[in-house]
């Protein structure tokens, strides 16, 4: 079984707000998807390599240099934004006050 | 002839011999969707304005007496996961409800470039993470053959549109059986290239080693037609290949040998589906195939690998929405950390928060080695299964999924049920594999999907060997 306190370390790690009634579910739910997986021990992999990709392509190169062709207009880009300021982004203070 | 019911082949022909015109034909599917779309709910975004004025530049091409290629003029419904540029993009999602995509993905520059007209974006499940369409933020597309069903996932939309002549064919995208499924479950005819044979550049990314678009369509040659078209190597997406020029694709049927994988056949397939499946597999060896059993043995635990490499991946491929660049942002955030917080707490969907602390668990340190790493290795098995089998057969034949289309609300309480549904279909993806989904016959009225398996780029095979089962007939 997850713990309680494994679900909020998770959460945190992957910036994912929870409610109290949520991490108990979470719980519950991580623990049963995990218990199924845990199928996968009973596989013998020894002197197996891991599959990452199954495309062989390595180091796929490009010139270092704008092709204006596909240059996308940065209004297209910072009309997106939720909160900004001129052409900058805004965040919020990451120091505390 | 009623203009939505044709083929690609078919609409394509009547435009040639201007039976009627790029305009008539486009709003016969917008009336379509608009008369009959509530039912089934196929789409998020109709692109009505955007569809009309590219109908009416086929019309100009056609009284200029250009060529028209196969795709030209020809209504086609795009799943919203795959950016048309200046049209809303939500990956039915919360979180990109109000997102305009800045750019057009690879297979729309091409489909452009053909003159196809787009007439909308089609439901799906959130991010692609689902087997039902239920995930979606904006509700469920029902399946057209009965309303209380399910159309099948993710790309339920694309699926149900084209099975209830919406669009003349679709475009989805496949993680773990995301085309397939839903095809069967509606009864059409859905293809899963080779990983890395179409471009993934403006697809938003779910799991980017799984991750491929694929056509959805009404016959066989109507998906080779759309695959022709949107396939090939993109300076943008350093993961895609031309495949290699292979010679012989066009082997004849009595020169078949097709592998039929025990594992397959085995508790948990409703006997009614195994059955026509099994028909399907007579009527090759009477087409004079010859049949073979075969073992994947480490197919058992593709299912479990799949669940923690994809989550894996998605939680990567998902932090980008912060609330920062793009998509909702919570205002109501007192600091930065809340920002990430609230906006991904409030604009993904359970499903998706669900995969993204799955994946993130099986990533952490302490459980890397037990889980990701594990599943690697274990997806290097399942690889090996195929290739050895390969050895031996030209192709492979599976159903596409255990049962047939569920009912609403069935599984969607129980997210380990809904992810059984793959059981038949994340091998394939885990491999890298071609593979195509069509019609074999119903059980209780509800489509049944034939899954044949291919070499890496030997779709023209699997899609020739789809060709004569549609010629024998079903």
């Amino acid at each position: 079984m997850v713990t309680k306190k494994e679900v909020q370390h998770i959460a945190k790690l992957a910036r994912m707000g929870l409610t109290g009634k949520e991490i108990e579910k979470m719980q519950k739910e991580l623990s049963k998807i995990l218990g199924y997986v845990e199928k996968l021990k009973e596989a013998d992999v020894s002197k197996i390599e891991p599959t990452s990709r199954v495309v062989k392509n390595e180091n796929v190169m490009k010139e270092d240099k704008i092709d204006e062709k596909y240059k996308m207009k940065n209004e297209k880009l910072l009309k997106l934004v939720p909160n900004k300021k001129d052409d900058y982004l805004k965040v919020k203070s990451i120091f505390n006050k | 002839m009623k203009l939505t019911d044709l083929t690609i082949v078919k609409a394509h022909q009547g435009l040639l011999k201007k039976e009627f015109s790029a305009i008539s034909l486009c709003k016969a599917y917008l009336d379509k969707i608009k008369e009959k779309d509530k039912e089934i709910f196929s789409y998020l975004t109709v692109t009505k304005d955007l569809a009309l004025s590219q109908a009416k530049k086929n019309d100009d091409l056609i009284s200029k007496k250009r060529n028209l290629s196969f795709l030209s003029g020809i209504p086609a419904a795009i799943k919203d996961i795959i950016l048309i540029q200046d049209v809303r993009c939500t990956a039915a999602s919360k979180i990109l409800e109000n997102y305009i995509a800045p750019y057009d993905a690879t297979v729309i520059k091409k489909l452009k470039a053909e003159n196809v007209v787009f007439l909308g974006k089609t439901n799906m499940d959130e991010f692609a993470m689902g087997s039902s369409t239920e995930n979606s933020a904006f509700g469920p597309t029902r399946n057209p053959h009965d309303l209380t069903r399910v159309a099948g996932g993710s790309s339920g939309g694309s699926a149900a549109a084209v099975a209830n002549n919406e669009c003349v064919y679709a475009l989805g995208s496949d993680t773990g059986g995301s085309i397939r499924l839903p095809a069967s479950f509606c009864g059409v005819v859905g293809l899963k290239p080779t990983y890395g044979a179409v471009s993934r550049y403006g697809l938003i990314a779910f799991a980017s080693s799984l991750d491929q678009i694929g056509p959805i369509t009404k016959t066989v040659k109507d998906a080779k037609i759309v695959f022709d078209a949107i396939k090939g190597k993109d300076p943008f997406d350093s993961t895609s290949v031309d495949g290699p020029k292979k010679e012989n694709l066009r082997l004849k049927i009595k020169n078949l040998r097709i592998g039929i994988p025990k594992e397959y056949f085995v508790k948990g397939i409703d006997p009614e589906v195994e059955k026509l499946i099994k028909q399907a597999i007579k009527k090759y060896e009477e087409m004079g195939a010859k049949i073979e059993e075969v073992s994947l043995p480490h197919t058992e635990y593709a299912l479990p690998s799949y669940y923690i490499i994809s989550p894996s991946e998605a939680s990567a491929n998902l932090a980008r929405y912060d609330g920062i660049k793009y998509g909702f942002s919570d205002k109501t955030a007192k600091n930065l950390m809340d920002v990430y917080l609230k906006s991904r707490e409030k604009g993904f969907g359970d499903e998706v928060r669900r995969r993204i602390m799955l994946g993130t668990y099986a990533l952490s340190s302490g459980y890397y080695e037990a889980y990701y790493l594990k599943a690697q290795k274990v997806r290097t098995l399942i690889r090996e299964d195929f290739q050895k089998v390969f050895k031996k057969v030209n192709v492979i034949l599976t159903p596409t999924s255990p049962f047939t289309a569920f009912k609403i609300g069935e599984k969607i309480k129980d997210p380990l049920s809904m992810y059984l549904v793959d059981i038949y279909t994340v091998s394939v993806n885990l491999a890298g594999l071609p593979a195509l989904s069509l019609p074999c016959g119903k059980v209780n009225n509800l489509p049944v999907g034939l899954q044949i398996i291919g070499k890496p780029f030997e779709e023209d095979l699997i899609l020739e060997i789809g060709q004569a089962l549609e010629n024998y007939g079903v």
